[in-house]
Order: C-alpha cells, then sequence, then structure tokens
C-alpha cells in the first residue's frame, strides 16, 4: 500500500542528512536520496495504474486526512491522480538529473544540495496537496530556496535576479493567498468553512465571488508559470541562476503554477474560468508568438531557453483556456514536456558553459566536432522543443491544437492558427541557434581540448532523453494516466456552463 | 499475401539500421557501418518486391479492382473517442509503388555511397543518416492516418536537414540546411493547419475514412461545399492548405528556393532525397488524397494544376542557365515534379478520366529511375573533376565511358525520346493535358522542348565540348580525397548502380503501368496514338540539335545568345529574384520589425514596469526610512505636528 507521506519523508531524511554528512559525502547522499524517491514515484504510478485497471474509480487515491489547524479546518489532507502522479513523476526526475549536474560544485555543497532537496520537498508536497491551504505551505516552501541558490551560487547579476525572481514569485504567492481566503470564506460546510479542495469542488461557489477569485488565482498561478505579461523574472531569474537551479525552476516550478491554475483556479471556479477563457486565450497566444519572436532576438543560449519557455509555457495556458478535455490533456502533456526538455536544455548548456564560459552564441561554433556526445543531446533537446515527431513536444504541442480546433468560433480559430504558427518561428530560433552555436568551423582553438561528458553528465543526460522518447514515442500510456482526470475537470466545467 | 510481420520489417530494418549505427556501430565498427546499411536496405528492398509482386499480381485484386488493405494499425494517441493517430499500413497500388521505389532507390545509393563517400571521416553517420531517411519515408508512404503522414513528414524534413548539413563545418551547408527546413515548416503550418480543418469536418484523421465522408454526397458535405470563408469553401481551404505542405516539400512555386540550395548535401543523398524520393511526397499526397480533391473540389485541383504548370516551366527556363551541374539537375527535378503535379491536376477520377492520375503515377516512377541515375552520374563526374561548376568539365567521354553511356541514357530519357522511359510517362501526360486544357497543354509541350534542350547542354557540357584539363578544385566534396585523377573512373560500387539504373531507363516505360496503377483501382486501357507523338518528339529533338549546335564544341554562341536577351538571361540566371524576396522579408520585416521590437518591448517596456514598480517602492522607503532615525526629540516634534494638524482637522472641516 502507498503512503503518500513517504514521499515527504524520503526528501526530508535526505535534506537532513545533507546536513550532517561531510562536505564530499553530500552529494552522494542527495544522489542516494533522490535515486530513493525516483523509485518510490515510479512504484507508486506503477501501483496507481494497477488499482486503475482494476476498476478503482475513486477520483483520490492513498489519500490520508489529520487535522492540522483545527479552528480554521485545515487539514494535512493527501491524495493523488494521474496528474499529480504525472507532476510527481516529472520531479522526480528532474531532482535527480538536477543533482547529477551539480555534481561538481564546489562552493558550499552541502547547503547547496540541502536547499535542492528542500524544494523538491516543496514540490511534492504541493502536487499531492488536496487541502489549499497546505497547497499554499508547499508552495511557499518551494520559492524561498530558489532565492538563495540564485543569490548565492548564481552568476551574473545575480543579486538583482534573486530578488526580482523571489519578489515576484512573493507576489504571485501573495494573490494566490488572497484568493484562497475569499473563497474559503464562500465555502460552507454544515455552517462551517473549509480549503477541502475536493469538498470545495462539489460546491458551488457565488459566481459574482468567482468573478473576484479567479483572477487572483489564475494571475497569482500564472506568474509562476510565466504567463505574459508577468515573466520577465523568468529570463533574468534563468541567466543567473546555476544550472540545476534553472532545471528546477524550468522543469519544476513553472509547472507549479500551471497545475494550480488547473487544478484550483479552472476545476473550482468553472464559471469563471468560462468566463474568462477568452482573456486566457488571448494572453497565452500573444505569450506564445512574442516569446517566440522575442526568443529570435536573444544571444546568450539561457535567454535563448528562457524566453523559449516563454513560449512554451503559453501552451499549457493557452490549453487550459481553451476548455476542452483534449486541449488540457495537451496542456498536462505540454507541463511535462517541457519539463523535460527545458531540464535537458539547461542541463546540456551548462555543460557547455561549463567548458567555454561563456553562452554567447556568437563565440561558440563547431563544438559538436569537439564535444560530440553532449552536443548531440543538445541537438535533440532542440530537435524537441521545434516538435519533432517521436520526441515529446511534438505530441503535446498537437493534442493542444487538436483540442483548441475544437472550438469553432472565430477567435479560438485565430488564436490557434497564430499558435500553430509558431511552430515555424520556434524551427527559426532552434535552427539558427544550432546552426551558430555547434555547427560551422570551430571558432576558438581552445575548444580542441575539451573533454566529453563526464560520467555523471552521461547518467542525467540519457535518463533526461530517455522520457523524452518514452513520451514522444509512446504518448498512449501518459494521455491515458491524465485524461480520466482533465475528464473530471471538463465535467465540472460542463456542469455549470452546459458545454 | 506476405504475412503483417514481414511488411512491418520492410521500414523498420532501416531504423534499426540507423539505432545499431547510431548507437554502437560508429563507434565500434565505423567501417563495416556501410556494409551493415547496405544488406539492410537490400534486405528491406526484397521484402518490398515481394510485397509489390503479391499486391500487384496474387493477392491485391478482387474482381478486378485493387484494393486497399490495413494489414495493421495500432492506436498511437487518442484525442478524442473516434478522432486517433493510428500508425497503420495501408496498401494500395501507390503507396506499394512507392515502397519499391524508395527501398529501390535508397539501396543504389547505400550501395553507391560505399565508395563515393570511402575515407570520409563520418562515414558511419552518414549511413546512420541514410537509415533513418530510409525509415521515415517508408513510413510516410504506408501511412493510413493523416496524422501519421505528417509526423513522417517531419521526420523527412529532419533527415533531410541532417543530410544536407553533413559537412557541417562549411557555413554553406548550414546555411542550406536550415533554409530548407525552415522553408518547408513554413510549408507544413499550411499542412498542418489543413489536418485539423479536414479533421474538424469529417471527425476522424484515418485517410479511407475520411476519403469516404468527404466524397459521399451527405448534408453535411454539401454545407462545407458550400459555406464559405473569403471566397473559397471549408473543404477548398482545408485541401489547399494541405497542398501548401505538399508543395512546400516538392519544391513547387513559390516554395521551391530550398531546392537548389539543398545540393550542399553530398551527391548521393540529392539523389535519393532531392531528386527520386522525399520531393516527390507532395505529389504522393495529393494522389493520397485524390479522390476528395477531385470528386469533392474541383476549385483546389485547378490550383494545382496551374502551381504545377508554372513550376514546370519556371524552373526549366532557370535550369538552362545555370553553371552548377547539381543546380541544372535540381531545377531539372523542380521541372519534373511541376509535371506530375499538373498532371493530377487535369485528371479526372475513375476509369478514362483518370488519365493523368496515372500518367503522374507513371511519371514519378520512371522519373526516380532516370532522375537518380543523373544524380548519381554527376556524382561520379564531380568525383572525378573534384568541381560542380560546367566550366571545370568537357570532354569527359573517353575518361569515364560507363558515366558518360549512362548518363546519356538518362539524358534521353528525360528529354522523351523513344523507347526510353520518359517517353511513355511523357507522353501520356501530355495526352491528358491535351484532352484537359489547350493552355496547360501548349505550357507543358513548350517545358517539354526546353527539357530536352538544357539537359543536353548539361551533356554535351559534361563531356564534349572543350578537352579536359585538370583544375584546382574549389567546390570540393571530397577534401579527404588526395588520390585524383590516378583513380579513373571511379570503384564498382559506383558503377554498377548507375549501370543497373541505367537499363532501368531504358525499360522500365514498357512496364503496362496503366494496369496496375490507377485512380480507382481499374485497370485503364490507354492507346498509343503515333500521331499525337510526333509534335513532342520533334520538339524535343530540336532542343537536343540546338544544344549541340551550341555545346558540343566550345564556340562564341551562347554568350552571344546570352548576351542578346541580356535582361531575361541574368533574370533567369539569378533566379528571377525570389530569394532576395524572401530574404527582404524575412531579415528587413520579420527580423526588424517583428523581433526587434518585441525583444525591446519586453525589455524596456513590460521588464521596464517591473523595474519602475521595484523603483517607486524603493524610492519610497527612502523618503520615509528617515522618519525612524531613533531620535526622541524628533518623535516628540512629529508627535506635536500631527496633534497640531489633528487639532486644525477637527477644528476646521470636521463639522
Amino acid at each position: 500500500m502507498i503512503n503518500l507521506s513517504i514521499l515527504l519523508i524520503i526528501p526530508l531524511l535526505s535534506a537532513l542528512a545533507v546536513i550532517f554528512a561531510g562536505a564530499k559525502s553530500a552529494r552522494m547522499v542527495a544522489l542516494l536520496g533522490a535515486l530513493a524517491q525516483l523509485g518510490y514515484s515510479s512504484y507508486m504510478m506503477l501501483s496507481y495504474m494497477g488499482e486503475r485497471a482494476a476498476g478503482n474509480t475513486n477520483q483520490m487515491l492513498y489519500q490520508t486526512k489529520m487535522s492540522w489547524f483545527a479552528p480554521m479546518n485545515i487539514e494535512y489532507f493527501v491524495g493523488v491522480d494521474g496528474l499529480s502522479i504525472a507532476m510527481i513523476m516529472l520531479t522526480a526526475v528532474v531532482v535527480l538529473t538536477g543533482i547529477l549536474i551539480s555534481w561538481n560544485v564546489d562552493k558550499m555543497p552541502k547547503e547547496f544540495f540541502f536547499l535542492l532537496l528542500l524544494l523538491s520537498l516543496g514540490a511534492y508536497g504541493f502536487f499531492i496537496s488536496l487541502d489549499l491551504f497546505t497547497m499554499f505551505f508547499f508552495l511557499e516552501v518551494a520559492v524561498i530556496p530558489k532565492f538563495l541558490l540564485i543569490g548565492v551560487w548564481g552568476s551574473g547579476r545575480k543579486e538583482y535576479s534573486a530578488m526580482k525572481l523571489a519578489l515576484m514569485l512573493m507576489a504571485g504567492s501573495a494573490l494566490v493567498l488572497v484568493g484562497l481566503l475569499c473563497l474559503y470564506f464562500n465555502t460552507n460546510v454544515n455552517g462551517a468553512h473549509t480549503f477541502d479542495l475536493l469538498q470545495i469542488s462539489k460546491m458551488h461557489i457565488p459566481i459574482e465571488a468567482q468573478r473576484f477569485i479567479f483572477p487572483l488565482m489564475f494571475v497569482g498561478f500564472g506568474i509562476f508559470t510565466a504567463m505574459f505579461p508577468f515573466h520577465t523574472w523568468a529570463p533574468d531569474g534563468h541567466s543567473s541562476a546555476p544550472t540545476a537551479a534553472s532545471m528546477f525552476l524550468a522543469g519544476i516550478s513553472m509547472k507549479l503554477g500551471g497545475y494550480g491554475c488547473l487544478r484550483v483556479a479552472a476545476y473550482l471556479m468553472p464559471e469563471a474560468a468560462h468566463e474568462y477563457s477568452w482573456i486566457i486565450i488571448l494572453l497565452s497566444t500573444i505569450a506564445i508568438i512574442y516569446g517566440a519572436f522575442a526568443t529570435l532576438m536573444q544571444t546568450d543560449l539561457k535567454y535563448i531557453n528562457a524566453y523559449s519557455s516563454v513560449s512554451h509555457c503559453g501552451f499549457v495556458i493557452f490549453g487550459i483556456g481553451m476548455l476542452t478535455k483534449t486541449a488540457i490533456t495537451g496542456a498536462v502533456m505540454q507541463m511535462v514536456s517541457h519539463g523535460l526538455m527545458t531540464a535537458l536544455f539547461f542541463g546540456t548548456i551548462g555543460m557547455i558553459y561549463e567548458r567555454t564560459h561563456t553562452r554567447q552564441v556568437a563565440q561558440l561554433g563547431g563544438l559538436l566536432k569537439t564535444i560530440p556526445f553532449i552536443i548531440t543531446v543538445f541537438v535533440i533537446a532542440g530537435l524537441c522543443s521545434l516538435g519533432l515527431p517521436g520526441l515529446s513536444g511534438f505530441v503535446a504541442e498537437m493534442t493542444v491544437f487538436m483540442g483548441a480546433w475544437q472550438n469553432p468560433d472565430t477567435f479560438s480559430r485565430v488564436a490557434t492558427v497564430l499558435a500553430c504558427a509558431s511552430i515555424v518561428v520556434t524551427a527559426v530560433y532552434i535552427l539558427r541557434t544550432t546552426g551558430a552555436s555547434v555547427m560551422g568551423p570551430i571558432k576558438n582553438p581552445d575548444f580542441l581540448t575539451f573533454k566529453d561528458a563526464a560520467w555523471n553528465e552521461k547518467f542525467a543526460s540519457i535518463t533526461l532523453l530517455l522520457c523524452i522518447l518514452a513520451i514522444g514515442v509512446a504518448p498512449y500510456w501518459l494521455s491515458d494516466l491524465v485524461s480520466p482526470d482533465t475528464q473530471l475537470i471538463m465535467d465540472n466545467i460542463s456542469r455549470v456552463v452546459g458545454k | 499475401m506476405l504475412s503483417t510481420n514481414l511488411i512491418v520489417l520492410i521500414p523498420l530494418l532501416p531504423l534499426i539500421s540507423f539505432l545499431l549505427i547510431a548507437l554502437v556501430g560508429r563507434k565500434n565498427f565505423p567501417n563495416l557501418c556501410g556494409a551493415l546499411g547496405t544488406i539492410a536496405l537490400l534486405t528491406s528492398f526484397l521484402l518490398a518486391a515481394t510485397v509489390a509482386y503479391d499486391y500487384f499480381f496474387v493477392a491485391g485484386k478482387v474482381n478486378g479492382i485493387y484494393q486497399q488493405m490495413v494489414p495493421m494499425k495500432i492506436k498511437w494517441l487518442e484525442f478524442s473517442p473516434n478522432v486517433s493517430i493510428d500508425l497503420g499500413i495501408l496498401l494500395d497500388p501507390i503507396s506499394v509503388m512507392m515502397l519499391v521505389i524508395v527501398t529501390f532507390i535508397s539501396l543504389m545509393v547505400h550501395f553507391y555511397s560505399l565508395g563515393y563517400m570511402k575515407g570520409e571521416e563520418r562515414y558511419a553517420t552518414y549511413y546512420s543518416f541514410l537509415g533513418l531517411f530510409t525509415f521515415s519515408m517508408l513510413g510516410l508512404v504506408i501511412s493510413s492516418n493523416i496524422f501519421q503522414i505528417y509526423m513522417f513528414w517531419e521526420l523527412v524534413g529532419v533527415s533531410s536537414f541532417l543530410l544536407i548539413g553533413y559537412y557541417f563545418d562549411k557555413p554553406s551547408a548550414v546555411a542550406a540546411a536550415k533554409k530548407a527546413f525552415i522553408v518547408t515548416r513554413f510549408a507544413d503550418l499550411g499542412f498542418l493547419i489543413g489536418i485539423l480543418v479536414l479533421a474538424y469536418y469529417s471527425g476522424t484523421l484515418d485517410f479511407q475514412t475520411l476519403i469516404t465522408r468527404l466524397t459521399t454526397p451527405t448534408d453535411q458535405l454539401h454545407a462545407i461545399t458550400t459555406a464559405s470563408f473569403l471566397g473559397a469553401s471549408a473543404l477548398t481551404w482545408g485541401l489547399l492548405l494541405v497542398f501548401m505542405g505538399g508543395a512546400g516539400k516538392s519544391a513547387m512555386l513559390p516554395l521551391h528556393i530550398w531546392l537548389p540550395d539543398a545540393m550542399e548535401g553530398p551527391t548521393p543523398v540529392s539523389a535519393l532525397i532531392h531528386a527520386a524520393t522525399m520531393v516527390v511526397a507532395g505529389v504522393f499526397l495529393v494522389a493520397r488524397l485524390f479522390p476528395v480533391f477531385s470528386i469533392s473540389c474541383p476549385s483546389a485541383l485547378q490550383v494545382v494544376t496551374w502551381v504545377g504548370a508554372s513550376s514546370s516551366l519556371f524552373a526549366a527556363i532557370i535550369a538552362c542557365t545555370q553553371t552548377d551541374i547539381k543546380r541544372v539537375l535540381a531545377y531539372s527535378t523542380m521541372s519534373q515534379i511541376g509535371y506530375m503535379m499538373f498532371a493530377l491536376g487535369v485528371s479526372g477520377y475513375g476509369g478514362e478520366h483518370g488519365l493523368g492520375y496515372m500518367a503522374s503515377m507513371f511519371h514519378l516512377f520512371t522519373h526516380a529511375m532516370f532522375k537518380a541515375l543523373l544524380f548519381l552520374g554527376a556524382g561520379a563526374v564531380i568525383h572525378y573533376v573534384h568541381s560542380n561548376e560546367m566550366k571545370d568539365m568537357g570532354g569527359l567521354r573517353k575518361l569515364m565511358p560507363v558515366t558518360h553511356i549512362t548518363f546519356l541514357v538518362a539524358c534521353l530519357a528525360i528529354a522523351g525520346i523513344p523507347p526510353f522511359a520518359g517517353f511513355f510517362s511523357k507522353e501520356e501526360i501530355l495526352q491528358a493535358a491535351f484532352h484537359a486544357n489547350t493552355t496547360i497543354f501548349v505550357i507543358a509541350i513548350c517545358t517539354a522542348a526546353i527539357t530536352a534542350f538544357y539537359m543536353f547542354r548539361l551533356y554535351f557540357n559534361i563531356f564534349w565540348n572543350k578537352e579536359y584539363h585538370a583544375v584546382s578544385h574549389v567546390h570540393d566534396d571530397h577534401a579527404a580525397h588526395d588520390d585524383h585523377h590516378d583513380h579513373g573512373e571511379g570503384p564498382f560500387t559506383m558503377k554498377l548502380p548507375l549501370m543497373i539504373l541505367g537499363l532501368l531507363s531504358i525499360v522500365a516505360g514498357f512496364l503496362p503501368f496503366a494496369h496496375l496503377v490507377t485512380s480507382d483501382g481499374k485497370p485503364l486501357e490507354t492507346e498509343f496514338h503515333i500521331t499525337f507523338s510526333i509534335a513532342p518528339v520533334l520538339l524535343a529533338t530540336g532542343g537536343i540539335l540546338l544544344a549541340m549546335v551550341f555545346y558540343k564544341k566550345e564556340n562564341p554562341r551562347p554568350q552571344a545568345i546570352a548576351n542578346g536577351l541580356k535582361g531575361l538571361y541574368t533574370a533567369a540566371y539569378h533566379k528571377f529574384y525570389i530569394d532576395e524576396v524572401y530574404l527582404f522579408f524575412t531579415k528587413k520585416v520579420l527580423f526588424n520589425l517583428v523581433g526587434r521590437p518585441a525583444a525591446w518591448i519586453d525589455k524596456n517596456i513590460v521588464d521596464g514596469t517591473m523595474n519602475l514598480l521595484a523603483f517607486i517602492t524603493e524610492q519610497t522607503s527612502y523618503l520615509i526610512k528617515r522618519m525612524q532615525s531613533g531620535r526622541v526629540q524628533s518623535y516628540a516634534a512629529y508627535f506635536f505636528a500631527g496633534v497640531i494638524g489633528f487639532v486644525l482637522v477637527f477644528i476646521y472641516w470636521w463639522k
């Protein structure tokens, strides 16, 4: 039997163990913790699939409920469905690879790995929580370590970036908190209020309240997922962050936002989601196109990937805004796919940077000759980003497009065509980047002395590649895993808006 | 019928070869990779040939009509209960024909490359890419689902990108690879939206169901063929957008600009991808959806006709002025694909009306043979003289006898001289055009004459004209080869494919094609009118003679003509400046008017707002922080000032 609390205990224990380990062995402890976590998550996924195959139709499995703060009905209430499992698996993979990539951190390694594990603890907690307050608590746990990771281990304008990121994300969570409390006071269970997500989903929140709360929640979570125009923390944050922090930021942290938008905002307030869907579509379409064009003009590899993340995460919001089952399923798949792909991208950028000490595209060139393994992985990550069939990005984007096209109104159609057009722009910036940075003649004779990937880098890249391929080659399992839950979300929406 | 497992092996073997070479072979046994790939392809080809024999002569016909068979279908991704991407195999005359063409040409190229690419540093990688390409192309032609075809379409695009960019340290190759990918990606955007439109209206992605639903007259079909958006019906839009994808891959006007540049890739790759297989994917796509085009949407078919016809003439004119032999061949490919396109365009569906369809497929088949031969021959020439430029060649007929004879055969075939293969297929196309549309027929016949002229311009310039003098090589595919000029015509591995293809270019036309591949599966009886053939053959002969007068011996006539036609010649030489128009649009308009402003707005306005907020907060706190000075006197002063202030407020305003 699965106990979800173990998902929190493993990172907590490994984080504590890192503190007590020696400076040299800290990384080993962290790695073991991450491996244990991945093992347990996989075990959980398999047994979840088994339960579903055996016909278990409960909405949330493996529930645990304990009172935490009785006067306000705050509970430690956890449970998972396919959606959260997909996110947990993503987190487990990104954490493992992030630790592997930072194998050679020499500045305060203990503290570094401690913070990484703490961050993952927040993410796991967020994804399994079914109590809104507990969820918010874990969201905060996931924010603070980022500030330190960037501020201490970062590069470039790290103080500015760390501050900017922390403040913007804090503003996001402040909005979420206000929304949360408003929601709380609009609930009614036998005269008391509740934070219980499942209970709220069965209630009817007055439409006037929804109109006010939904934007707070959606924008609040939207900031996390770099929703236009609140995305500017992302480029600066990513570029200053150490490699593993970038991977966590884009691979996990941006997904916290997408998950929140879907699970909390759209699920609990379906009428408002329907009413505001045009604004969501508008903003996300802008993000997709504008992010892609902004990427075209960047010259720093990390900025390129950060802006392309804005564009790609636009698809998540776009899919949610379209409010069809297929589009929402696509949005979830895009979250997983983007998480893996961008982790791989940032990982390889980190490997390149470690060798060349520059991320400027103009100063690179011909690297394919000298470090073929890293560059091949880099190119595959790029191909995934531009939506090559057989890799995960294609599956996710196509599902979003197919779902979006089901809305027959002209506005959605135009938005979908524009979103589709981004695949061309993406191809342009990906090919320009790879063409200039890894192909062509060798720019700098120093490049000839580089060593190709070490074992930890290979391990990390191959793990991520395998996940990307597993989704890209056989997407059925992922869409099967999440689509019953997106169906439930859709049911909630169709119940009230009769769609 | 052959068991499904064996049919699946046809595309899978090249994939296995790709994976094996890329993951294991490249490191451990690089020199054996060529042989490995070739053996895989040979097996694949033998299987494909068996399938073709079985299909055409044993099991394919029911009541005299060739059936569509779906021996395999796996659900791959489900969008909604009715709409899903299924990976499947669809066997019908065109897909079986394509299976044979693709495996055969790929086998020839694999074999030829054993000699041509020998000694290359990335020899193994080259073979792995060839495997990837062959897999994708085979997956494309057997697709049973419109989304499946789109997936393999993209994979084909990326393998083409990898192979064009094979010499990745050459900036021109990188640029060409990028250009090819981006231009076709742009076209694929149309394809994708077209799929969304068609899937929405037909409620399925499966080819067979889709075609049935979109050709059976129902109220719903009536609604989507009449409801109009910007002057065209929904179905027309869908089909035209899908055709946009096809036009991009098949290098039709105005999306052709990538094809000539794609010649940066190794020459055998050009033979495989940019002549015989990938570039005809667009023709194949239109043929696949032909019933829908023809029965429900003739207006879309009109567009296909005109795009095809104009591309064919346009490319033929440019080909007359180019001096890089591979570029001449590239334009000739574009021109011949234009032929296939408009042949489909002028065709009707079923029985006698389907002549154009049959002719188009026939031409696709013969063209694959002689165009692959031309490219491989050109490869042998380039291998020998280490240059792509005509001016570095001449008088090679004695030095390269096998290449010379086979090249001549291919030139005669493409010029449409009987009894070579091209003659038969071209005749059918011309007949179809003649019965359908006089303007198209005139364009077609002019193109045929020009084709004969430029092909023999090429032939005479390479093999006759001046005596051959070894030159220092500038455009060199083969920097690794130092033993030039003493290696003779090239190894056996290069000559054998030339001879096989040469033989096929002679006999392929005698195949009873009309009995095998037709629009509705019923055998078609074609008549051969000797009177009809006189004019085209005479015109082609005229073209050849003209080329002979100009180019057989070095003489000043070509230059004089070029000077005489100054404006036209320069324009054609510069490919009618279409590249420049595109460059202007992308570099100047998109980059400067969209990209740069987007980046600027992001940095200054969106981010600026955030920084402004932070700045205001900081300044405010700076202003008020002095109040917390810790000095009791000032606190007392604030206190009394406050008291006085409130008193004043109460006295004067608070009444």
